[in-house]
């Protein structure tokens, strides 16, 4: 399989990248790893008329400590962060799920941001965003604006980053010596998740689902009981709230909240070990 | 839209006028001639067109060769050492027999390669760790996971020319 015809054009810098949004309009998409968007344009199911590789903005490539934050550049590879010391010390589950991405050759190439603004429910990075409650920073023509994970994902395969712009780091705020967990349900193991469940204890609480929406999905009720020290069976009697799961040849829709609560149960097991 | 691309593979340069959309996988076999790396399932699912990047492993049916310019690509006929013989790898996988259609074995042993450069000395569950973006239909995994243990077992082996 081939994409489409495309022009193709080259980013030097973040401000290179604005201004190449700017000159090429809607048609044009970033590239970055290329592991979510390149699957989609051999397939045409995407057909840009312009790609703008960002793969070679050094400045967007980093992890770094700042106050009670972990910030990573989006453009930091998930090998990076699932190798990363600062990563493993403040977010032991940032740096698992990165670990969980695809495979050894995805996770070579595939990029943090890129995961990200790809906004798939499937994916296993916007459920470890949405747990320990990070912020995503976007620059644009105006400058950057910052905005909370759980507003990021708008939709299916829809973020909040708005044409001309693009996103340039995560911030994570510290989850040092907190209990952590990932459960993903998997037939094989480079698959998406069936299900997934990110679940991120201490003094700021989140559990997000993976698979379980049209988006990336923060169960609220659950991460506020959770909060409020409640017992593992208030949490379960509400992880399913709000969700939307899909139903495919993997599992209808009952099926999937049945995972959801027992894959909660066993995070909750592995968390507060 | 034709680019100018140049990549260095297996140590040689090479430069090529091609379309923007040409994937690294049909740079190698089509312009460079180099069939070795297979396209199994060209959804960068399988791992037959597994090659070293920089001395990474990567899937090069879902990497544009626009977008690996100046970069070093291994592939499996530059896997073999200067004079000719069998790396330790591509001998673990001939001595515990890591093949059948041989289909698969090209990515398998570039996955492997970069394993062992990275960790010389896996575990059984590192090496099928390793390996799980690489698909094999014949064997099991069973042999290909002892050729991998073979290699490291082995890191300098050498036959002593070409085979």
């Amino acid at each position: 399989m081939i994409p489409a015809q495309f022009d193709y054009v080259e980013a030097t810098s973040v401000a290179d990248a604005i201004r190449l949004l700017a000159e090429h309009g809607d048609e044009a998409k970033l590239l970055a790893g290329g592991h979510s968007l390149i699957p989609l344009m051999k397939l045409r199911l995407v057909t840009p008329a312009t790609l703008i590789d960002v793969t070679h903005i050094k400045e967007l490539s980093y992890i770094k400590e700042d106050g009670n934050n972990i910030v990573i550049g989006a453009l930091t590879r998930h090998r990076d962060v699932e190798q990363s010391e600062l990563v493993k010390k403040h977010l032991p589950l940032v740096a698992h799920v990165a670990g969980e991405v695809g495979d050894p050759q995805v996770r070579n190439r595939g990029t943090i941001g890129g995961s990200l603004v790809h906004g798939d429910p499937a994916a296993d990075l916007p459920a470890a965003a949405l747990a320990t409650g990070a912020t995503m920073v976007i620059a644009g023509q105006n400058g950057e604006r910052r905005i909370a994970a759980q507003d990021f994902f708008v939709d299916f395969l829809e973020t909040a980053v708005q044409p001309g712009e693009i996103l340039i780091a995560i911030e994570f705020p510290k989850h040092t010596n907190a209990g952590w967990a990932y459960e993903k349900f998997v037939r094989r193991a480079m698959d998406y998740a069936i299900v997934g469940v990110a679940l991120q204890l201490g003094t700021k609480p989140g559990v997000a689902l993976v698979n379980m929406s049209n988006k990336p999905h923060l169960a609220e009720s659950a991460s506020q009981a959770i909060a409020k020290g409640a017992a593992i069976g208030d949490v379960l009697a509400v992880i399913n709230d709000n969700t939307n799961p899909p139903e495919d040849l993997n599992a209808t829709v009952e099926y999937r909240q049945h995972l959801a609560r027992v894959l909660t149960q066993r995070a909750f097991a592995t968390a507060s070990k | 839209m034709t680019i100018r691309t140049s990549i260095t593979v297996n140590s040689k340069e090479t430069s090529r006028e091609v379309e923007a959309r040409t994937l690294l996988v049909h740079y190698l076999r089509e312009e460079l001639s180099l069939t070795g790396t297979h396209v199994g399932c060209d959804t960068s699912n399988c791992g037959a067109c597994t090659v070293l990047l920089d001395g990474e492993a990567v899937k090069s049916c879902t990497v544009l060769a626009a977008q690996v310019h100046d970069c070093n690509i291994t592939t499996i006929e530059g896997a073999a050492q200067a004079d000719g013989s069998f790396s330790s790898v591509q001998e673990g996988f001939r001595q515990e027999h890591g093949l059948q259609c041989g289909y698969c074995t090209p990515g398998m042993i570039m996955a492997s390669t970069a394993l062992l450069a990275e960790n010389p000395n896996p575990s059984e569950e590192e090496i099928r760790h390793a390996l799980e973006g690489n698909l094999c239909r014949c064997t099991g995994y069973e042999m290909i996971v002892n050729a991998v243990r073979w290699a490291a077992e082995h890191p300098s082996f050498t036959s002593g020319g070409a085979k």
